[in-house]
């Protein structure tokens, strides 16, 4: 049976500063610095096992990875289990370990408002007139791109050249409803006159079916093999071709049907001939073409839409779950959330495939061309007119007060109140409530932090390092009440380390 | 999920059911009159908070790539 789709997003955000010029390393930089301002206790990231380099074909890539002091200057971990860092010239957030889609919807959401938060604070310190600004998108319209990447967890026995060959048919197709949408074209020799507008902010940038790299030479699958956990048994297959969502609904499809069809490939009840001819090809001839007509080639020489393409995935996933049942996309508390997956993903194609428009209140890529075709209406635009790659920026705008995707009639999964708890509790599910509990708890005790491991300094003797390699340990039921019982790190290690091992799924705190 | 809102159809979120229903010729008349108000007044709301000055926004909204 596959394994629980433990999953989480990764978002870098645009940024610009109005009123003043600065280095985007800089500006990411104070905004994050004037987040983790407010909270002075916040805890530093711990990079003792961080390697990027290692490739799940089984190899090591050197020097592909330039040492980059300054990214890790800015570092921190959240006590929802997030970790808000700078990466390259772009802040980062990174949602903690969820068990479900809905959950990364959530934590998702509240990744928002950290960054919402991080300019007011930052802006309120800055001269008057000066500004910084952050944008949810992944493009800057010249060529540049950043990354919405996505992670889920995978079992180690699956042979990732079967993984990868099955996968890329739905990063390709399942574009029709992830797609953030695009003003224009930025692949080399192509503008607005020959793609006014494509279904995708990223289909333009990749340039291989599969490898290591995340910027340069980007692949629709990526290899990297960091598992952040017990790397005998699982992969993190981390998805770096997605477009970060505005909609709440096309996070949770995109998260959710990749997350079936991963279970289905875990399961190997995905047929063989769900592998495309041409990927490279089909995802920008996808992309391109919002009128949905463009056809992907399977290897058994058949043509057929992305749409058609995805139905069959879907007829696939029913049967799968009739077979199997669901349980490894559910959030570990029976909420049906497969079912929903299921009947989301059926919604969106028969919508798509019968009146597109109809979909503006789910799909970004539908919500943002009504803008753009009503504008260029309205006043007589040309394709790629600064006006209309301006609407395209402003959807992702992150002030309230400008964003345009707060004003196309987005369907919300969530509460405010809600995404409000979920900027300082961490997920119940995995171990991110171990992580965020504990720096709830003893905010100056834990020293740092990374995504499997703990590091507590208990006083006069050495620190301590709590291994977390089971990212579905750690959990409330677990661990809540041993966290709600401990008066001190100091006795919480000795609980866990003093015959408690079993129940916590954690191994006895070594040293550090 | 308590805290999960119940789904809410936006206005213009047609489920199959509508469709059928506004078969005839008038009904569509109304629906699609009733969307063009709709995408009017939204298209006021972006004429008005759009970046006043979109060439210069455009041109200066540059990034380094990321990853």
């Amino acid at each position: 049976m596959a394994i629980h789709k433990v999953c989480g997003v990764e978002t870098e955000y645009g940024i610009i500063t109005r009123g003043f010029d600065a280095n985007p390393v800089v500006a990411s930089s104070v905004l994050v610095n004037a987040y983790a301002g407010n909270f002075p206790q916040l805890t530093g990231w711990d990079f003792a096992d961080e390697s990027p380099a290692l490739d799940a074909r089984g190899f090591v890539l050197d020097d592909a990875f330039p040492p980059e002091v300054e990214t890790h200057l800015v570092n921190s971990v959240l006590t929802n289990g997030a970790r808000y860092y700078v990466d390259h010239a772009h802040p980062e957030v990174s949602t903690p370990e969820c068990t479900s889609a809905s959950q990364v919807v959530l934590f998702d959401r509240a990744a928002e408002e950290v960054i919402r938060r991080s300019a007011t604070s930052a802006n309120e310190k800055l001269p008057s007139g000066h500004e910084i600004v952050l944008y949810k998108n992944n493009s800057d319209g010249k060529g540049n791109s950043y990354g919405c990447h996505e992670n889920y967890l995978v079992d180690r026995n699956l042979p990732f050249g079967r993984l990868a060959g099955l996968i890329t048919g739905h990063f390709v197709t399942r574009q029709v409803f992830t797609g953030a949408g695009k003003v224009g074209c930025e692949q080399p020799g192509r503008g607005s006159t020959a793609v006014p507008y494509q279904l995708t902010q990223r289909a333009d940038f990749f340039e291989e079916e599969i490898g290591l790299e995340t910027t340069l030479k980007r692949p629709i699958v990526n290899t990297r093999d960091e598992p952040h956990c017990n790397p005998n048994l699982y992969r993190r297959l981390h998805v770096i071709v997605g477009d970060a969502n505005m909609s709440e609904v096309a996070t949770f499809l995109k998260v959710g049907t990749t997350a079936i069809v991963l279970a289905m490939i875990e399961d190997d009840v995905l047929p063989y001939n769900m592998q495309l001819a041409k990927p490279l090809q089909a995802i920008t001839a996808v992309s391109h073409d919002p009128t949905l007509g463009a056809t992907v080639e399977r290897v058994n020489g058949q043509r057929l839409t992305a749409l058609e393409f995805q139905f069959l995935l879907l007829e696939c996933a029913e049967k799968y779950a009739q077979q199997y049942g669901l349980a490894c996309v559910d959030d570990a508390r029976g909420t049906g959330e497969g079912e929903l997956i299921l009947a989301r993903w059926k919604q969106v194609l028969e919508g798509l495939e019968h009146d597109p428009p109809s979909m503006s209140h789910i799909v970004d890529w539908v919500a943002k061309k009504r803008l753009v075709d009503g504008l260029a209406s309205r006043h007589n635009l040309s394709p790629g007119h600064a006006k209309l790659k301006a609407i395209d920026l402003q959807y992702h705008d992150m002030r309230p007060e400008r964003c345009l995707a707060q004003r196309v009639g987005l369907e919300t999964m969530w509460s405010a109140d809600a995404v409000a708890a979920a900027v300082t509790e961490p997920p119940t599910t995995t171990r991110a409530f171990f992580r965020g509990k504990c720096l709830l708890k003893w905010p100056n005790d834990v020293v740092a932090a990374n995504w499997d491991s703990l590091v507590f300094d208990i006083g006069d003797e050495p620190l301590r390092r709590v291994p977390m390699m089971e990212p579905l340990r750690g959990t409330r039921a677990i661990v809540g009440a041993l966290i709600d019982s401990a008066t001190s790190p100091r006795e919480l290690i000795n609980m866990l380390g003093a015959g408690a091992s079993e129940t916590s799924g954690f191994v006895d705190p070594g040293m550090y | 999920m308590a805290e999960r809102i119940k789904k809410q159809r936006g206005e213009r979120g047609n489920d199959d059911a509508d469709v059928s229903e506004s078969a005839s010729p008038a009904a569509d008349t109304g629906r699609s009159e009733k969307l063009k108000a709709e995408l009017d007044g939204l298209l006021d709301e972006i004429d008005e908070v759009l970046e006043s000055n979109a060439e210069d926004f455009v041109k200066s909204y540059v990034q380094k790539g990321g990853e």
